[in-house]
């Protein structure tokens, strides 16, 4: 029988799939969760509940034809999906999801995310970029500005956390929550975390690189097929992604008591994000750019900094 | 360990050549990007994870964003494409390739007197951190005003 250990080819096999898998099934969960909140049925005829949908529209679009436009750059219009989806899988590297569960055990962990995240805005620059249509380059050009801006926040608000811990390890973060969860001192930081998060993975509210009503699907409009269909994918899987790091950051990870095994508390606090974040969707409207924009800037980015200022004058008057 | 140097040492050359003759721009950003990310492979390897992961965050992550940002808004053609190669002539070839020539004569002759075994020696995130903050403190305190001045100017001209 294989054993589950850190960084063993099995574990590694075992982390992509299921996290692929998982974001998959999220394009069901999330119709039908957004269905029940709106009160209508949403899929339900493909199979159980309707849970062969994802399959029935994977078949779909792996048969589409493969096309790329004659006006796109064509080396750059290919690249663009498959850098989202290695740096998006890349980034569940050093996610520890259980004491025995995980790929790598780095102590630059926090670093490794943030700088996957940064070389994601490629792929949606690129991608509108090379398409050479007027909708799909505004749409880049919001997404870039967006999450180099939001980044920003992201990062100072994980600045708490890595203080409080004292390490940027993702394990030891978790670790030293053992005590009690980042998310009490840290509360300030969780929030703009979130926000930042759902920013950087350009889900509503936050798709204004791909704002259906305005810029017709934005840096993806030319895409179809599976091409397409990385884009779309990719964006659960940053979705799995944004609510693991906030479990492993601010919510404890894997610890919880002993009745249930680790891997089953992290399961169920990151996919309480999950509904979160798709109840935010069917909530909140989609703001202006330029709101967005001077949100975070004008008030994210001075309350982080304040959150690092008094984090660091409370850890130095109490050592 | 010794092959991910050299693998990585290769892509950024290989890479780097490829930003100098590219004609088309985005492409030689991309292949920019590349050469820089191979770079952060090499300090991975020699042992300084921290400044790695800064190249590929401020440098890969951040600064060519800004640069494919401005390609995006200058809308560069064709016409750009057919002017570059252009100027890429033969002649253009000569007198730094002289000047490469002797820097890598005068490099391979520095590394052959060099005999002793390179030991990577790991630095990590705190040794970088407490040398900033304690003997290059000044250093970081000047290139931060000198940041602010930037962002003060660009502000401004931003306004005008």
């Amino acid at each position: 029988m294989f054993t589950l250990q850190v960084g063993s080819i099995f574990t590694i096999i075992l982390v992509l799939a299921v996290v692929i898998v998982v974001a998959a099934m999220l394009i069901w969960v999330e119709r039908r969760l957004l269905s029940f909140w709106q009160e209508r049925l949403g899929p339900n005829r493909v199979g159980w509940f309707g849970l062969l949908q994802v399959v029935a529209d994977m078949v779909k679009i792996f048969n589409k034809e493969d096309w790329i436009p004659r006006f796109a750059d064509r080396f750059s219009f290919v690249l663009a999906p498959a850098i989202i989806m290695t740096v998006v899988l890349l980034s569940f590297a050093v996610i520890p999801f259980a004491p025995n569960i995980g790929v790598v055990d780095s102590n630059v962990g926090v670093l490794f995310v943030l700088a996957m995240a940064s070389l994601g805005a490629y792929s949606v620059m690129l991608g509108g970029l090379s398409s050479d249509n007027k909708y799909a380059l505004l749409g880049s050009l919001r997404c870039a500005a967006q999450m180099v801006s939001y980044e920003v926040f992201m990062g100072i608000s994980l600045l708490g956390v890595v203080a409080l811990s004292g390490s940027f390890n993702l394990r030891v973060i978790v670790e030293a929550q053992a005590d009690g969860w980042y998310v009490i001192p840290q509360f300030v930081g969780f929030v703009i975390f979130l926000i930042a998060g759902i920013a950087e993975s350009h889900r509503l509210p936050f798709d204004l690189p791909e704002a259906e009503g305005e810029i017709a699907a934005g840096y993806h409009a030319e895409y179809g097929g599976i091409k397409f269909g990385m884009f779309f994918v990719a964006e659960y899987v940053g979705l799995v992604l944004v609510s693991s790091l906030i479990t492993v950051l601010f919510f404890g990870g894997w610890l919880g008591p002993a009745f249930l095994p680790p891997i089953v508390w992290f399961s169920a606090k990151a996919f309480t994000f999950i509904a979160f974040f798709i109840l935010l969707r069917a909530a909140i409207p989609r703001p202006r750019y330029d709101q967005l924009m001077n949100f975070g800037w004008l008030f994210l980015l001075p309350v982080s900094l304040v959150n690092l200022l008094v984090t660091g004058a409370i850890i130095l008057s109490t050592q | 360990m010794m092959l991910l140097f050299y693998l990585a040492a290769a892509i950024a050359v290989i890479s780097t050549a490829a930003v100098i003759v590219q004609t088309n721009i985005v492409h030689a950003l991309i292949y920019l990007i590349l050469s820089l990310l191979a770079v952060a492979v090499i300090f991975y390897v020699l042992g300084a994870p921290f400044a790695a992961l800064l190249e590929a965050i401020v440098y890969a992550g951040a600064i060519m964003v800004l640069f494919l940002f401005v390609i995006m808004m200058l809308n560069l053609g064709q016409h750009t494409r057919d002017e570059e190669r252009s100027w890429m002539t033969m002649q253009v070839w000569i007198a730094p390739s002289i000047m490469a020539a002797i820097l890598l004569a005068q490099l391979v002759n520095v590394l052959s007197q060099y005999d002793q075994e390179l030991t990577p020696v790991r630095v990590g995130v705190l040794e970088v951190s407490a040398l900033l903050f304690g003997p290059y403190v000044l250093a970081v305190e000047l290139a931060s005003i000198l940041l602010l001045a930037g962002l003060v100017s660009a502000y401004h001209l931003a306004k005008k």
